[in-house]
């Protein structure tokens, strides 16, 4: 594990544009307003079922844009990111179809679900190391 | 007069209000999780607050982009947890407590934070995930005041100004002239990403300088942008601004109770700590 100081030194940030990562500015929330007010409504039941009884007149009450209509229609995390969807409200979208945060995850990071949940067991060694700046443990 | 009596900080990851409800506190892979919990609700047993002020965002429950405040502070009767769409279940409306809601209006905007008021506010995993965490057998035995800060729609907070704010909430606290016993729960983080091909990043280093920093020395991470703070704990990692918050909030000198950190829940570096008045 590295040192704190050495850890700010390991992830250079400033202005750099942060690899993988979509930061949702403004940019991002004026590009997918209606995308976003979409999956907002899927907070409800009846607007699930209604979604999925029939998704292209849904899609068009909500005046999706034709990028937006295809990364719905591919359920394509990546494309749906770039159309200006924001994480949390793509969740509602997701759960739609059961899917979880490991099975985006590896559709995002283009592995298999087994591979994105080893990836994050591979962090459970360093829990100690963090826990052993606390208090001692009763 | 009110007393702040201590701090507890929590991850409110929503798979957690799923295992909850399925049951599945002993499995394997939950268990090093829960466990954490045992400490934190012997020290609230023994604190028996009458109040709690819980920090938090939300995540398209309650505000959408069309309305999205930086900072938002509940003074309702009562707060309804209701339905986000992936299927984790409610729970009970819990009573609010308006009059220690109004004196931290009263108080914050008098030191010149432009906050939103809500007499009406849905409540989502962020509050009911930690709430059921604390008090698992029933109703939480406290009223709550819900402080909402967005960490959703850059331009985020500054963590900086988080501190200062909750520093604010702290003075309007400790000037209410009710003999109140109030705790703060602040949620979310550590570190975790959900979007974008790096999905899964978890940065344990930051997370211990932050856990660490978090007990007597919270300046130290106002100093970090929120592009910082995206890159070094990830997307969503950027919920740390709400701990800092609670920490400006419980103020002055702290003497760290407990702490359990555990990865991974879900996509999620997890933790607890609890921080107490010293």
């Amino acid at each position: 594990m590295l040192a704190p100081e050495q850890c700010l030194k390991a992830n250079p940030v400033k202005n750099e544009p942060i690899p993988g990562t979509y930061i949702f500015d403004g940019r991002a929330a004026r590009r997918g307003y209606a995308l976003n007010k979409m999956c907002y409504s899927f907070n409800e039941a009846k607007n699930r079922e209604e979604f999925l009884a029939d998704e292209d007149s849904y899609c068009a009450r909500y005046g999706l844009d034709e990028a937006q209509r295809q990364a719905i229609k591919s359920r394509n995390v990546l494309a749906l990111l770039a159309a200006g969807g924001n994480a949390y409200y793509l969740a509602k979208f997701a759960g739609i179809f059961g899917l979880d945060m490991q099975d985006i995850g590896a559709q995002q990071t283009g592995t298999t679900v087994q591979q994105f949940k080893d990836r994050l067991q591979y962090y459970a060694r360093f829990s100690d190391d963090v826990n052993a700046g606390g208090p001692a443990r009763g | 007069m009110a007393k702040l009596i201590g701090g507890i900080s929590s991850s409110h990851v929503p798979a957690i209000g799923g295992a909850i409800a399925g049951k599945r506190q002993d499995d394997p892979y939950w268990k090093p999780f829960f466990d954490g919990f045992v400490g934190v609700r012997a020290w609230l047993e023994q604190q028996r607050p009458d109040a709690a002020i819980v920090v938090y965002n939300d995540h398209g429950l309650n505000f959408f982009l069309d309305k999205m405040p930086t900072f938002a502070v509940g003074a309702a009767p009562r707060y309804v947890s209701a339905d986000e769409g992936w299927g984790i279940p409610t729970i009970p409306p819990v009573p609010g407590d308006q009059e220690l809601s109004w004196a931290i209006i009263d108080g914050v905007v008098e030191d010149e934070f432009d906050i939103v008021t809500c007499q009406e506010m849905l409540i989502d995993h962020a509050v009911s995930v930690p709430l059921q965490l604390l008090w698992p057998d029933g109703p939480p035995p406290v009223r709550i005041v819900p402080i909402s800060v967005n960490t959703v729609q850059h331009p985020l907070p500054s963590a900086a100004r988080c501190l200062k704010f909750g520093q604010s909430i702290g003075r309007a606290v400790r000037s209410y002239a009710a003999d109140l016993r109030v705790v703060v729960i602040s949620t979310g983080g550590l570190s975790h990403q959900l979007e974008g091909e790096r999905a899964g990043f978890i940065n344990p280093d930051f997370d211990a300088l932050c856990l660490n920093a978090l007990v007597n020395e919270p300046a130290k991470l106002t100093t970090y942008s929120s592009r910082e703070l995206v890159a070094l704990a990830g997307s969503q990692g950027v919920e740390i601004l709400n701990w800092i918050v609670g920490r400006g909030i419980l103020g002055g000198p702290a003497r760290e109770v407990l702490r359990n950190y555990h990865i991974p829940i879900s996509n999620t570096a997890s933790a607890v700590q609890v921080l107490e008045a010293a």
